[in-house]
């Protein structure tokens, strides 16, 4: 991690007068496995690493990168930023992030065990999730694919606005995706278990979740068109979690793309929902002391009570919108900017758990998975259309499961409509927990 | 390609199948891309960068092994040979590491390559900041409606070098370019977006043919529509799709499903259904990688085999899936050339070129007129598909209502939903016009550049998932 944080200071050293440079470094090694008919399909073993510049430079910005950390291209790539910046327009508010006073929350991301653990032993999770998911119901037709993956990474930032930090982290997960067959009708369904090292995956938990989700919709019919109640199961609540995340984003505020643009401190959602972006909390998936621009993360309360109360903001944005950034940079990587982002994004969890809030609903239909969410839901205008699958709720219980439908209605109607939150969050691998939703007036279309 | 010598190569494939394996392989990229955003009336950035590296695959049985480095020096490529070999036998005992690291030589530019007349990289980026500028107003002048623009400017050069143990040396220099425009219009009832993008394997060449104007124009016209759209309906419905509008519909309802990697794990509806009726006897679908400058196109693919077109449906008959090395070999049969990845640091698989439905008999304007009531789908977005049960959603992102045989009212954004085989056998008409777009397909957390086509045409009966009625 030393060499990461000294290759960007010295980059950064290498700064011209009245010029502001920025240096991301990023390293990860990842391993995956994959195992189909109890042999080992591929066994893939990666490891990369780059670098990205940016450059501020009488009041514009140019960025460059390389998928490399050899010493001798590194000031190439920092001319190379230096030259682009010379093509962008002038913007009063570029700048890089300054180091606020908030301190970073401890936490300890990095496990050895990753490195340390035989390969063959990686192997043998896979294979022992490949047999669970076979065996766990007489109607799994074919396992597709059982996987172990894991990854170990590293990345610093330092730049000429006094930052200067390095952090690291492990991840593992196992995930396994079903192939259920039963009187001519096929289903599928994919289950997991991630932690950040070997010991903390469950075989277990990931092949019943496998062999459940695939199962459960054998005999799905496709359902007739109506308004109902709909209850999105926790996965599927995280996605649409993950789609506020980013229409509550400062950035598209200030550009004019989000639709709670001038909403702050108005009602925007049934006053169960509070929303909440909080990288510190540990269970996130994607919990982080830094953000990408090497600001500490926090804690931030998006809507409190259905009421609109902070977007998220990077250094850039926040400047635009006369306030301070959230720590809520984000990048995909080492060759791309900065840019807003969140990282577990969760809603304060309800009173009622899942089979209370199916049996208040009485008439409804609970939503296992969803589809076409990149293709069918505009997060400009709010609408919302996305293919569903699921079971009908017929007087307060599960009852026909159903396929080849969508649900639809807009963002804004839907945060309106919410009638329940559950009572137990689930940390999904992603940027939002879930947490079931029940929300009402969904149009439901299939036959 | 000049930045790695043959002997090093065949070493490298030597030390690969040292302890064995049936094939190895060495899959050597060089990309540079450069791209620039204008957005918000700026010119927000310029972007460029470099990747480099090598892959290396050795197959030892039914398990393949896979290492990358960016380190293409001689102990570079033998440490990541080690460990590819080392995973192929399952038996590494320990944490296995590939090795990482940077290359020291600086392969020169090269010449341009074949059927590209003006290289990206000898345009000043200026001139390419100047082509978002002209879109930005274009697209502002288009309507006072329109009240946000952001316009991407992209080149690529990817040069790829492919060698394998069978004897197979084989390289391509793929150049690309493309250029977006995304409108926000806004009015009474909120906002709306539009988008419009041009995207093709040429060079700079594209703006001879290619207004960045009109690319603008179309973006705003799509979003300034939509302000007066009215939501979708509810439940199935007949659907005419406009030529060109995006063969998506295609690539989820039957493309992914005809790939030999779903069909030999049985997770298509097509498996076993080779020589049987899937469609419609108006349907032939064709997987083509080779035509002039379309945006999947490419002279080998990342395995180093020649872009083929392949038939795949013909007359409603399922005649042939898509193949990569891993899969044919085992049938024993040809690649079909469609074994892709998207850099050196992932394993190829197979994956659709450019795939379309070839033109029929009916004029365009007669299958509207003969359909009372439905949707006329002008643009489709992108799409989703589980193979295994056909389920495919798509979406629409410039649609109008068909009342009585005519074009009416502009719908709001909406999936429709639908089952790849019976989608297939619904379609009732197919247009004697043609046109191609481009799109980026993902697949198992990989994402590579294709284009799509098809004519204008009629699905008796589809699932149009909107808000009106229901």
């Amino acid at each position: 991690m030393a060499e990461l944080a000294d290759l960007v200071a010295r980059l950064v050293s290498w700064a011209r007068p009245g010029e502001e440079v920025e240096a991301y470094a990023g390293w990860d090694r990842e391993l995956s496995v994959r195992v189909f008919e109890g042999g080992i399909e591929h066994l893939v073993s990666a490891e990369s690493s780059g670098i990205g510049v940016r450059v501020i430079a009488g009041g514009k910005q140019g960025f460059a990168y390389a998928g490399s950390l050899d010493e001798k291209i590194l000031g190439e790539v920092l001319d190379e930023a230096r030259d682009n910046a010379s093509f962008a327009t002038f913007d009063q508010h570029l700048g890089l992030a300054s180091p606020d006073g908030v301190e970073p929350v401890r936490m300890e991301l990095w496990r050895s065990a990753v490195e340390l653990t035989a390969t063959d032993a990686k192997v043998d999770l896979a294979l022992s999730l490949d047999k669970a998911v076979r065996s766990g119901d007489p109607r799994i037709r074919q396992v597709e694919s059982s996987n172990y993956a894991d990854s170990a990474w590293e990345s610093a930032v330092a730049s000429t606005a006094g930052v200067a930090v390095s952090q690291r982290g492990t991840g593992a997960y196992l995930f396994a995706y079903a192939i259920a067959e039963d009187g001519g009708d096929t289903r599928t369904g994919g289950g997991f278990s991630v932690g950040r090292e070997p010991s903390e995956l469950d075989v277990e938990e990931a092949a019943t979740d496998a062999v459940i989700r695939s199962t459960r919709l054998l005999g799905a019919v496709k359902p007739r068109s109506t308004r109902l109640t709909a209850i999105l199961d926790p996965r599927v609540a995280a996605s649409f979690l993950s789609i506020l995340g980013g229409t509550l984003s400062g950035e598209a505020v200030e550009k004019g793309r989000s639709l709670f643009a001038g909403r702050l401190g108005e009602t925007v959602a049934d006053s169960r929902l509070t929303l909440v972006e909080d990288p510190t909390d540990p269970r996130a998936y994607l919990a982080s002391p830094y953000d990408a621009e090497g600001l500490a993360t926090r804690r931030t309360v998006l809507i409190e009570d259905g009421v609109c109360t902070r977007f998220l903001y990077d250094t850039y944005s926040a400047r635009r919108a006369g306030t301070a950034s959230t720590a809520s940079a984000a990048r995909a990587g080492y060759a791309s900017t900065p840019g807003v982002g969140f990282r577990a994004v969760s809603a304060r969890p309800g009173t009622t758990s899942q089979d209370d809030i199916v049996s208040s609903v009485g008439e409804g239909i609970l939503v296992t998975s969803i589809t076409g969410v990149h293709s069918g839901v505009n997060p400009v205008s709010g609408d919302f259309s996305v293919g569903a699958e699921g079971l009908m709720i017929r007087g307060g219980t599960i009852s026909q499961p159903v396929k080849e439908a969508t649900i639809a209605s807009t963002i804004q109607r839907m945060l309106l409509s919410l009638t329940a939150v559950g009572s137990e969050p689930e940390w999904l691998p992603g940027p939002a927990a879930g947490v079931t939703l029940a929300i009402e007036d969904i149009h439901l279309s299939g036959a | 390609m000049p930045m790695i010598d043959r002997d090093l190569i065949d070493r490298t494939l030597s030390a690969a199948l040292f302890k064995g394996g049936d094939f190895a392989e060495v899959f050597v990229e060089d990309r540079r891309a450069i791209g620039a955003g204008f957005d918000d009336g700026k010119v927000e950035e310029l972007s460029s960068g470099r990747d480099r590296g090598a892959g290396i695959r050795v197959v030892s049985g039914d398990t393949t092994g896979f290492a990358h480095t960016a380190d293409l020096s001689e102990s570079g490529l033998l440490a990541a040979a080690e460990a590819a070999r080392a995973v192929a036998r399952g038996a590494g005992g320990g944490a296995v590491a590939a090795a990482a690291g940077s290359g020291a030589s600086t392969p020169d530019s090269g010449s341009t390559p074949r059927g590209v007349a003006v290289l990206p990289e000898m345009v000043p980026k200026a001139r390419k900041v100047e082509l978002l500028a002209a879109a930005d107003s274009a697209s502002r002048s288009a309507g006072s409606a329109i009240t946000q623009v952001s316009a991407g400017y992209a080149d690529s050069r990817r040069r790829i070098l492919v060698a394998n143990s069978e004897g197979l040396w084989a390289e391509d220099d793929q150049v690309r370019t493309r250029f977006m425009v995304s409108c926000v219009a806004t009015g009474d009832a909120g906002m709306q977006t539009g988008y419009e993008v041009v995207a093709a394997t040429v060079g700079f060449e594209l703006f001879e043919t290619t207004s960045v104007e009109e690319v603008a124009r179309e973006a705003a016209r799509r979003a300034i529509t939509k302000l007066t759209a009215r939501p979708a309906p509810t439940g199935p419905m007949p659907v005419v799709i406009k030529g060109g509008s995006g063969g998506i519909l295609f690539h989820e309802a039957c493309g992914h499903g005809l790939e030999a990697d779903h069909i030999v794990k049985g997770s298509s509806v097509y498996a076993g259904r080779m020589g049987q009726k899937v469609a419609s006897e108006l349907v032939t679908l064709v997987d083509d990688g080779t035509p002039g400058r379309e945006w999947g196109t490419f002279a080998i693919d990342d395995e180093g085999h020649p872009a083929r077109r392949n038939v795949l449906i013909s007359d409603g008959v399922l005649v042939d899936f898509m193949w990569d090395r891993l899969r044919s070999a085992k049938e024993k049969r040809p690649s079909s050339g469609n074994g892709r990845r998207q850099s050196y640091q992932h394993l190829p698989m197979v994956r659709m070129t450019n795939t379309y439905i070839v033109a029929g008999a009916d004029d365009p304007e007669d299958i509207v007129a003969s359909t009372p009531r439905g949707v006329y789908v002008a643009k489709l977005g992108g799409g989703q598909v589980n193979t295994a049960t056909g389920d495919f959603v798509f979406g629409m992102v410039e649609a109008y209502l068909i009342e009585n045989g005519r074009i009416t009212e502009p719908l709001r954004d909406a999936n429709l939903i639908g089952n790849g085989p019976d989608v297939l056998s619904r379609v009732d008409a197919v247009g004697n016009d043609f046109a191609t777009t481009p799109g980026t397909c993902g697949k198992d957390g990989q994402s590579v550049p294709v284009g799509c086509g098809q004519p204008t045409l009629r699905v008796t009966e589809v699932t149009v998932g909107g808000t009106a009625g229901g």
